[in-house]
C-alpha cells in the first residue's frame, strides 16, 4: 500500500539529512514500529507518509501513485485516510472528550447524526465510554491518549499514525495503550508507530523497522526493539 | 463546502466575534462611520445634481437692450430662433416697477423714474429645453441691439465648483476612514487566527481543507463589515428623512428640493451595504492571507 523508495530528506538549515536513502514497504493490514534514537528520522518517515513533508529525493507511493504528484483534493483525500496520534495528545483544553473526538467528524463536514452515532463507538472502543462531559485536564495522561486514539479511529481510517504515543506515559499506561493499538489492527487498520518504548516493541512481537542516522538498517518481522534482544 | 462545514462556519465566526466583542464593535463602528461619511457625499451629490438641473430648467435668457436698440427687429429674430418658447418685453419704467416691488420699497427708487431711469429695456427669454440655453444665449448675444445675454451661468458655475470641491473632500475622508476600517478588520482577524492558532494546527492533521479553515475568519471580517453598513444605512436613513421632513416643514423644499424618489436613493444605499460588507471580506481575506498559514 505504502512504497517509500531511496527517500532522502534534508531540512533547510541542517547538515546533515534527516533521512538518507530510505526504501520501505508497507503492505495493508500491517502493524509497524519503526524505532531509533531520537534524530533518527522516525518523525520525517511519518510526516513523508502523511504528506505533511514532501520528499528531497526518491519517493513515497500511495497505491502506486507518487504522493508528490498529489494536487490539493487529492492530498486531503489522502490525509482525511489516516489517524494521527501524537506524543502530547493535542486535544482542545476548552472542549470535551465527546467534542474533541467529534471535530475529526466536524472538519470533514460531517452531519450532526453521523456525529452522534460515530463518537459514542469510538469511545466506546478505546474504553472511555461514561467520560463524554469531562474536559482533557480532568483526565490521566492514559486517558488524554485514548481521547487522541479515539479521535484518530472515529473516520474509520485506512492507516493510524501514532508519533510517539507513550512518550508521556507510564509503563502500565503504554502497554494497555499499545494492546488497545493491536485491537484496532486486528480490525484491519494498519497501524505504524515511531516509538522509543522498547519493552512495549519486545512484548507484542510485530514487524520493527529500525532506523538509525537517517539510514534503515534493520527490518524485521515479529522482530524486537534491539536486535541483541 | 457542504451544509455541515457552513453552519460550523457560522458557529465559530459568531463565536470568535463574542470573544473579541468591544474589539469588533470598534471595527464595525469604524466601518459605519466612514460610509456614512461616503453615503452622506453621495446623498448631497445627487441633491445638488437635482438642484442644478432644476436651476438650469427655470433660467431664463435676459438679453439686456442698449437704449438704441431696434426691439421688434429683435423680437423679429427671436420669432423665428428654435428652441424659443417665448418671450416677454420688459420695458425700462416696468423694470422699475418690478424692481420696487420686488425690494417693497418704491420710496427708495423716487427720482430714479423717466430720463434718471438707469436700468435698461429688457427682453426675458424662455426656452424649450435646459439644455439649450448657453448656446441660445450666445446667439441672442450675437444680435444688434443686445448689450448682454445672460442666463445666471456664475450660479449654475458656482454651484457646479462647489460641488466638485466637496466631492473630493468627502470622498478623501470616506477613503482614508475606510482605509482605516479595513486595516482594524486585518488586525482583528489577525489576533482571532493567532487565538485559535493550536486548533488550526490540530484541523490540518485531521484533514480539514483549507477553505474550511479559511471561511470562518473571512465570515468574521465580513460579519463585522456588514454590522457596521446596517449601522451606517439606517443612521443615514434615518438622519436623511428627517432633514427632508424638516426641509418640507420649513416651507424650504421649494428652494431646495430634496431627492425623494427611491428609484435613485435605493442604488446609493443598497452600493452602501454591498461596499461595507465588501471591505469586511477583503480585509478578513488580506489577513487570512498573511497570517494563516494552511
Amino acid at each position: 500500500m505504502i512504497e517509500i523508495r531511496d527517500v532522502k530528506k534534508l531540512y533547510s538549515g541542517m547538515a546533515t539529512p534527516a533521512l538518507a536513502g530510505v526504501s520501505l514497504e508497507i503492505e495493508r493490514g500491517e502493524f509497524v514500529f519503526l524505532v531509533g534514537p531520537s534524530g533518527a528520522g522516525k518523525s520525517t518517515l511519518i510526516k513523508l507518509i502523511f504528506c505533511e513533508q514532501k520528499p528531497s529525493s526518491g519517493s513515497v507511493y500511495f497505491w502506486g501513485k507518487n504522493t508528490s504528484s498529489f494536487k490539493e483534493a487529492e492530498l486531503l483525500k489522502h490525509r482525511r485516510r489516516m489517524g494521527m496520534v501524537f506524543q502530547d495528545f493535542r486535544l482542545l483544553k476548552q472542549k470535551t472528550v465527546f467534542e474533541n473526538v467529534a471535530f475529526a467528524l466536524e472538519v470533514v463536514g460531517k452531519s450532526p447524526k453521523v456525529i452522534r452515532e460515530k463518537v459514542p463507538a469510538a469511545l466506546e472502543k478505546v474504553g472511555l465510554a461514561g467520560k463524554e462531559k469531562s474536559f482533557p485536564m480532568e483526565l490521566s495522561g492514559g486517558e488524554q491518549q485514548r481521547v487522541g486514539i479515539a479521535r484518530a479511529i472515529v473516520k474509520d481510517p485506512l492507516i493510524i499514525l501514532a508519533d510517539e504515543p507513550t512518550g508521556n506515559l507510564d509503563r502500565d499506561n503504554s502497554r494497555q495503550l499499545m494492546d488497545l493499538f493491536a485491537r484496532i489492527n486486528e480490525g484491519g487498520t494498519t497501524v505504524i508507530i515511531a516509538t522509543h518504548a522498547y519493552d512495549v516493541v519486545d512484548r507484542m512481537k510485530k514487524r520493527v523497522v529500525a532506523l538509525e542516522a537517517g539510514q534503515l538498517i534493520r527490518d524485521e518481522q515479529r522482530g524486537s526493539y534491539d536486535d541483541e534482544y | 463546502m457542504n451544509i455541515n462545514s457552513l453552519k460550523y462556519s457560522f458557529r465559530q465566526s459568531l463565536v470568535s466575534l463574542s470573544r473579541n466583542f468591544w474589539l469588533a464593535v470598534v471595527t464595525a463602528v469604524m466601518i459605519a462611520i466612514s460610509l456614512a461619511i461616503l453615503g452622506g457625499f453621495l446623498l448631497l451629490a445627487v441633491n445638488v445634481g437635482q438642484s442644478i438641473r432644476i436651476i438650469e430648467s427655470n433660467v431664463e435668457i435676459n438679453a439686456f437692450l442698449y437704449d438704441d436698440a431696434d426691439v421688434e427687429a429683435i423680437q423679429a429674430k427671436l420669432d423665428n430662433l428654435q428652441g424659443v418658447q417665448g418671450y416677454t418685453f420688459v420695458s425700462k419704467d416696468q423694470g422699475l416697477v418690478d424692481f420696487g416691488q420686488a425690494i417693497g420699497d418704491t420710496i427708495l427708487l423716487s427720482g430714479l423714474e423717466g430720463d434718471n431711469n438707469p436700468l435698461p429695456d429688457l427682453i426675458r427669454v424662455q426656452v424649450e429645453q435646459a439644455e439649450t440655453v448657453p448656446e441660445l444665449a450666445r446667439v441672442i448675444q450675437g444680435y444688434p441691439g443686445v448689450e448682454l445675454a445672460d442666463y445666471g451661468e456664475e450660479l449654475v458655475g458656482m454651484l457646479i465648483r462647489i460641488t466638485r470641491w466637496l466631492n473630493a473632500l468627502f470622498l478623501g475622508a470616506s477613503v482614508l476612514l475606510a482605509l482605516g476600517a479595513v486595516f482594524l478588520i486585518v488586525t482583528i482577524i489577525r489576533l482571532s487566527v493567532m487565538a485559535r492558532q493550536e486548533e488550526i494546527g490540530i484541523m490540518k492533521y485531521l484533514g480539514a481543507s483549507n477553505w474550511f479553515i479559511r471561511f470562518p475568519f473571512l465570515l468574521e471580517g465580513t460579519l463585522m463589515g456588514w454590522f457596521g453598513t446596517m449601522i451606517a444605512t439606517v443612521s443615514l436613513g434615518l438622519i436623511y428623512y428627517r432633514v427632508v421632513a424638516s426641509l418640507q416643514r420649513e416651507s424650504l423644499a421649494f428652494f431646495l428640493q430634496p431627492v425623494t424618489d427611491a428609484e435613485r436613493l435605493f442604488p446609493i444605499f443598497a452600493g452602501l451595504l454591498v461596499l461595507g460588507t465588501l471591505m469586511g471580506c477583503i480585509g478578513s481575506y488580506l489577513s487570512v492571507r498573511k497570517y494563516l498559514r494552511v
